[in-house]
C-alpha cells in the first residue's frame, strides 16, 4: 500500500459521505492543507470556507447542526482546539449540536512550523470537554472509516485528530472502525505499548527492536481515546508492563487516560508515559524532533525495558 | 393597529414586571438588560415572528437567539407566556430543573445555549445558511448586547453573514450603553455601531428601541432587504421603566429586594 496522510483519509471519507445532503463541511481558510478542498470542489453548495476565523466557524457549524446538518468543522489542531474551547463548550457540546471538529497537523510531527503549530495539548482539551468523544486514527483507512462512522453512527460532538505526515497504511478496506475498541497490531508476553496516531509506527519499530533482544511486546492502536477500551488495557496489564506513546504533552492525553483506568481498576502493572515532557519544542523534521524530544522508537524501547525490569 | 400597539405595550409592561419578579424570587439574575429589551421581545414574539409554541421543532419556524444570554428573566417570561412551557415552572427559575440562569438548550423555545457572550451571531448565521440550503423561508433573529459587541467573534460573524449575503439573518443590538461594571463607552467605545455594521456589508437601521411602531417597521424593513443581512441598532435604556435602575451598571446583575420590587412594580404599573 502506498503511503498517505490521515488527512487524505478524511477527505476520502467526506467524498464518500457527499451524497448525503445533511453533510456540510466547514474550513477556516486552510482547506488546501486540511484537504477539505476536495469536498468543496465536488459539493460547493455544502462547503463553507469561513476564512481565518475559527470561533465563527465552530459557531456556524453549531447553527447548521441545530438545523439538522452533520457539520464537519476543520482546521489545524492547535487553532481549532485552542482558539474555540468556549464555543465548543457552549454552542456545541452543551447545546448538543452534531458537530465534528477535525484538527489536522497535530503534534511535533508537524515539524518545521515550530511550537505555535505543534498542538501539544489538543487531546487534553478535547478529553476534558463534557460529551465530546476523541478519535486519533493511525492511517488513511482508519481516518476514512472514522469519518464515515462519525457521520453515520455517532450523533453528537467529536474531535478527530489528524496528522500531516504521509504514513504507511496498516489497515485494508475490510477494517471496521469501532468506537471504544482498540486493535492489537502485535502480541507479546513481556509488555504492551499503547499508542495513538503517528506514535503507533514508532511503537511498531520499538517492538521490532525489542523482539530482536528477546523481549516480546504487544502494540495496541488506541485510536479511540475517549471512550477508551478498558478491556484492552486490562489485557495489556496482564503482561505486567504498559508503556503509552503519544505525540502530545504527557499531561492530559492518552497516557493520562490509560493511567486513570489502571488506577481505578487497581491493575498491578509497571507503567510509563512517553510523550512531550511538558515543554516547547522547536523547528526541524519530525525525525529530528522525535529523537531530541524523546518520542522515537529508541525512547519507547528504553521505557519498555525499564518497565519490564531489564 | 392602534389596539394592537396598546396590546404590545401592555405585553412589554407585563414582561418587565415578570422579569423583576423572577429575579426577586431567585435572589439573583439580570434585571437591567431584561428591562431594556422588553419592547423588542414583545414585538418579536407577539407580533412579528412565525412560530408554534406547541411545535418548538417545527422546521419552518423563525428562530430567535438570545446572544446576550444573561437576560433569562425576560426570555423565560416571554417563552412561558407564549406557551413554550408552563408558567408554573417559572417558580423553579435558577433552581434545580430546566430554568437555568442562562438559556438551557433543553428548554422548548431555546434554540441554542448562550451565556458566554459573542457566540450567538455565528450560530444564528449557521441557521440562516441551513435555511438557504434547505430552501426554507424562515428568518433568524439574534439579540446582542452593546457590551457584547466588544467580543471579536461577533465581528467574525458579521463578516461572514455579509459575505454569504445572508439576508434571512437579522441582528438586533440592545444598545443600552451599559455593560456590567461600567458604561460601555468607558470600557471600550463601540460607536458608531450602525456605521461599523455598514462597513461590514450590512444594512443598518437605527431606532428608538422602546418605540413599538419603530421596532415593527424596522423588522419589516429587515425582512424586505435582499442580498445582505440587516442590523437593527435599538437605542434603549438599561433598566427601562424603573427610576432607580435606569442607566445604572449596578442593576446589571442584581436582584431587587422586597421593597425595591414593590416600588419598581408600582412604577411600571403606573407608567
Ligand atoms: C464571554 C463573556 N465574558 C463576560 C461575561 C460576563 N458578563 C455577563 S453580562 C456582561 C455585560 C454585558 O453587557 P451588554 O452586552 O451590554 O448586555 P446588557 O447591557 O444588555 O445586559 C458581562 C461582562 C460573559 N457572560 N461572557
Ligand atoms: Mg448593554
Amino acid at each position: 500500500m502506498p503511503k498517505a496522510g490521515t488527512r487524505d483519509g478524511y477527505a476520502n471519507g467526506l467524498l464518500k459521505l457527499g451524497s448525503d445532503s445533511r453533510v456540510v463541511v466547514l474550513d477556516a481558510g486552510v482547506s488546501d492543507s486540511t484537504r477539505t478542498q476536495k469536498f468543496g470542489e465536488k459539493y460547493p453548495e455544502r462547503f463553507f470556507n469561513m476564512g481565518i476565523s475559527e470561533q465563527d466557524m465552530v459557531g456556524t457549524a453549531a447553527g447548521l447542526a441545530k438545523c439538522g446538518k452533520i457539520a464537519f468543522a476543520t482546521s489545524f489542531a492547535p487553532f481549532l482546539m485552542g482558539r474555540t474551547q468556549d464555543h465548543q463548550l457552549v454552542s456545541v457540546c452543551y447545546s448538543e449540536a452534531n458537530v465534528k471538529l477535525v484538527g489536522t497537523h497535530n503534534g511535533l510531527a508537524v515539524g518545521e512550523d515550530g511550537p505555535t503549530a505543534q498542538s501539544p495539548n489538543d487531546i487534553a482539551m478535547a478529553r476534558a470537554m463534557p460529551t465530546m468523544i476523541v478519535i486519533c486514527p493511525v492511517d488513511a483507512v482508519e481516518a476514512e472509516k472514522a469519518t464515515i462512522f462519525l457521520a453515520e453512527k455517532h450523533k453528537g460532538p467529536a474531535y478527530l485528530r489528524l496528522g500531516r505526515p504521509d504514513v504507511e497504511t496498516l489497515y485494508d478496506d475490510s477494517y471496521n472502525f469501532e468506537l471504544g475498541k482498540a486493535s492489537f497490531l502485535k502480541n507479546g508476553k513481556d509488555g504492551a505499548i499503547i499508542a495513538c496516531g503517528v506514535m503507533v509506527y514508532e511503537s511498531l519499530k520499538a517492538a521490532e527492536k525489542l523482539g530482536q533482544e528477546g523481549i516480546g511486546v504487544s502494540v495496541i492502536n488506541m485510536s479511540s481515546i475517549k471512550p477508551i477500551d478498558r478491556e484492552a488495557i486490562r489485557k495489556a496489564a496482564g503482561t505486567g508492563a504498559i508503556v503509552t506513546a503519544e505525540d502530545h504533552n504527557i499531561y492530559g492525553g492518552l497516557g493520562s487516560a490509560v493511567a486513570e483506568v489502571i488506577a481505578e481498576e487497581g491493575l498491578d502493572v509497571e507503567f510509563k508515559i512517553i510523550g512531550i515532557k511538558d515543554r516547547f519544542a522547536e523547528s526541524d523534521t519530525q525525525e529530528v524532533l522525535f529523537r531530541k524530544y524523546g518520542l522515537d522508537a529508541e525512547a519507547i524501547a528504553a521505557a519498555v525495558k525499564k518497565a519490564v525490569g531489564h | 393597529m392602534g389596539a394592537r400597539l396598546e396590546e404590545l405595550r401592555e405585553k412589554a409592561r407585563q414582561l418587565r414586571i415578570s422579569s423583576l419578579m423572577l429575579a426577586h424570587q431567585a435572589g439573583s439574575g439580570h434585571p437591567g438588560g431584561s428591562l431594556s429589551a422588553a419592547d423588542i421581545l414583545a414585538v418579536l414574539f407577539y407580533h412579528h415572528m412565525k412560530y408554534d409554541a406547541k411545535r418548538p421543532d417545527w422546521p419552518d419556524r423563525d428562530r430567535f437567539i438570545l446572544s446576550k444570554g444573561h437576560c433569562t428573566p425576560l426570555l423565560y417570561s416571554v417563552l412561558s407566556d407564549a406557551g413554550f412551557f408552563p408558567k408554573e415552572e417559572l417558580a423553579t427559575y435558577r433552581r434545580l430543573g430546566r430554568l437555568t440562569g442562562h438559556p438551557n438548550p433543553k428548554l422548548p423555545g431555546v434554540e441554542i445555549a448562550t451565556g458566554s457572550l459573542g457566540q450567538g451571531l455565528s450560530v444564528g448565521h449557521g441557521m440562516a445558511l441551513a435555511g438557504k440550503l434547505d430552501k426554507k423561508d424562515y428568518r433568524v433573529y439574534v439579540l446582542l448586547g452593546d457590551g457584547e459587541l466588544q467580543e471579536g467573534s461577533v465581528w467574525e460573524a458579521a463578516m461572514s453573514a455579509s459575505h454569504y449575503k445572508s439576508d434571512n439573518l437579522t441582528a438586533i443590538v440592545d444598545n443600552n450603553r451599559v455593560a456590567q461594571d461600567n458604561m460601555t463607552a468607558q470600557l471600550k467605545g463601540i460607536e458608531p455601531v450602525d456605521k461599523k455594521f455598514e462597513a461590514f456589508g450590512w444594512h443598518a437601521i437605527r431606532i428608538n428601541g422602546h418605540d413599538i411602531p419603530s421596532i415593527i417597521d424596522a423588522l419589516e424593513e429587515a425582512a424586505e432587504t435582499k442580498g445582505k443581512p440587516t442590523v437593527i441598532v435599538a437605542d434603549t435604556i438599561k433598566g427601562k421603566g424603573v427610576s432607580f435602575m435606569e442607566n445604572q451598571p449596578k442593576w446589571h446583575g442584581k436582584a431587587p429586594n422586597d421593597e425595591q420590587l414593590k416600588q419598581a412594580v408600582g412604577e411600571l404599573q403606573n407608567a
